[in-house]
């Protein structure tokens, strides 16, 4: 079952349409990212676990940000869908925040990319127990964990100036979103020492072949970047 | 909305405004242009970004060193604030508060006032000079709108937020001025703080009991409950990304995206010049 799926939308494309009409994909100068001449890179085979590759450029970077919010996503939605035990009442409205907040990244992404998106990834989460707090909020710190420092390492390597800011809109929040449940996991861990350093206080940033090694342990459907050194 | 009238009214207080959108045939040309291809409701945010391109023209773009002293000046803030905040113990912020939240935020401050220093001078630059502060907001005088800012906790917490919050937009605001091969240490190093400012600003906000991530209305973004810091979040209700309303993609189970989600799930930047016309004049003493 590819992430989106998860949701149990009743009708998947009519988001999709809704932008295309909203927006006008025919119009070139008004969607922010629909403006290159699409150019593939990327492997057309839709099985739903087939590997894919990101790509080189600009659009490279930004469907690496999409496959990570694609696998935030459904992580979420699973949470949502199958809270754990003795979920409080108030994790559980944060927690569905935060889905919210990731759906969005993802779609934004999706309508943003339009013909140059990577597909829908098939998750695999056989390793996280999601009747347990302890088990989902682990899993919860990796992914946000690894996010923030996924789009503070890839940066630089965006060329556009707006695509740049939209990064950088998304990151900070991801960052809210770690430091809350890391905080629920152990108060006062919000910038722990394990991902904020403690002589310039700096956030880890991390390369993108590391990003995606520790990714790929929870997709079915593995993420390539050839373009910067990395195969799955 | 009649385009022509707002050009009109620019025109008032900047006859310059047909030069910095090209010509004036171009300018109608453009926005027949962006008439024809553009949904009525997207419009607004068309004529937004060509205003916006034209005036971010007419000022230079900041240097690299520019760029780190302004980041080095907040950063000043910040520490003075924390610092002087830790010098008052338990008198003003509760033990468990301290060790819990605020002593790493302080540290973390610290070290980034020393670590912006240190890369200034290892590019050649000279450190800018540690301003004069008014932590009351007051320029000055000691006895501006947070006069009890050292006195009493809550104070404390609300503009330990909207300094937070304001620092994580400023960072993001210059992020655009530092692509390219030759910035990465330095924008790598300016998002690695970023990430760190929106790690305390989430901390913050918890405490506070608000949502950890900036959850605006349409018309309001500022969500902290202190009008004063209006300016602070103002530009966090915005909707649109990438030319995109956000609210019109699909939400969760195929429903709607609330304004909460959508202003949540991105926060906005402040340009240097927002950014200092919020903090100069009032808490960096003029």
């Amino acid at each position: 079952m590819k992430t989106e799926e998860l949701e149990k939308v009743g009708n998947a494309n009519m988001a999709r349409r809704s932008f295309l009409r909203y927006a006008g994909v025919g119009a070139a100068s008004v969607g922010l990212l629909a403006t290159a001449a699409c150019h593939k890179n990327y492997y057309h085979d839709y099985s739903p676990t087939a590997g894919v590759d990101i790509g080189s450029g600009d659009y490279g970077i930004l469907n690496y940000a999409y496959a990570l919010e694609q696998l935030e996503a459904a992580f979420y939605t699973q949470v949502i869908l199958t809270p754990y035990s003795g979920i409080s009442d108030s994790e559980r409205t944060l927690l569905t925040e935060i889905r919210d907040h990731e759906i969005l990244h993802r779609e934004f992404f999706k309508a943003a990319l339009g013909p140059n998106a990577i597909k829908g990834l098939t998750p695999d989460f056989s390793k996280i127990d999601f009747s347990q707090r302890s088990s989902v909020l682990g899993a919860a710190m990796a992914f946000e964990d690894l996010g923030v420092q996924a789009y503070d390492g890839a940066g630089y390597l965006i060329s556009n100036p707006d695509y740049l800011t939209i990064a950088g809109k998304i990151v900070s929040v991801e960052a809210r979103h770690a430091a809350l449940i890391r905080n629920l996991i152990a108060p006062g861990s919000f910038a722990g020492s394990d991902v904020v350093d403690t002589t310039n206080s700096l956030n880890t940033a991390t390369e993108i072949k590391n990003v995606l090694a520790i990714a790929n342990t929870y997709l079915k459907s593995k993420v390539s970047a050839k373009n910067y050194g990395y195969t799955a | 909305m009649n385009l022509f009238n707002i050009i009109e009214e620019v025109e008032k207080v900047d006859p310059e405004v047909y030069g910095r959108l090209s010509d004036r045939r171009s300018v109608i040309k453009n926005i027949t242009s962006f008439g024809t291809k553009v949904a009525a409701a997207a419009l607004p945010f068309a004529v937004g970004t060509m205003f916006q391109k034209a005036y971010a023209q007419s000022g230079a773009k900041p240097t690299v060193l520019e760029i780190l002293n302004y980041a080095l000046t907040l950063e000043y803030l910040e520490s003075t604030f924390y610092n002087a905040g830790s010098a008052k113990g338990t008198a003003l912020i509760p033990a468990q508060a301290a060790s819990y939240y605020f002593n790493q935020v302080t540290k973390d401050e610290n070290n980034h006032v020393a670590f912006l220093t240190t890369v200034i001078k290892s590019l050649g630059g000279t450190p800018t000079a540690v301003p004069t502060f008014d932590l009351t907001a007051g320029n000055g005088s000691g006895n501006g709108p947070f006069k009890d800012v050292l006195t009493n906790y809550q104070t404390f917490l609300a503009v330990a937020q909207a300094f937070e919050d304001t620092g994580v937009r400023a960072y993001k605001g210059q992020a655009q001025y530092l692509t390219g091969e030759s910035n990465r240490v330095v924008l790598t190093a300016a998002l690695s703080i970023h990430a760190v400012e929106a790690r305390h600003a989430s901390a913050i906000r918890q405490i506070r009991g608000l949502t950890p991530w900036i959850t605006s209305t349409a018309t309001l973004g500022n969500d902290t409950g202190i009008a004063l810091v209006n300016g602070n979040y103002d530009g966090e209700q915005n909707v649109i990304q990438g030319g995109v309303d956000v609210t019109t993609l699909k939400g969760a189970n195929g429903g709607a995206t609330s304004v909460a989600t959508a202003t949540a799930a991105f926060d906005e930047p402040l340009s240097m010049s927002q950014v200092l016309a919020l903090l100069v004049g009032s808490f960096i003493v003029h």
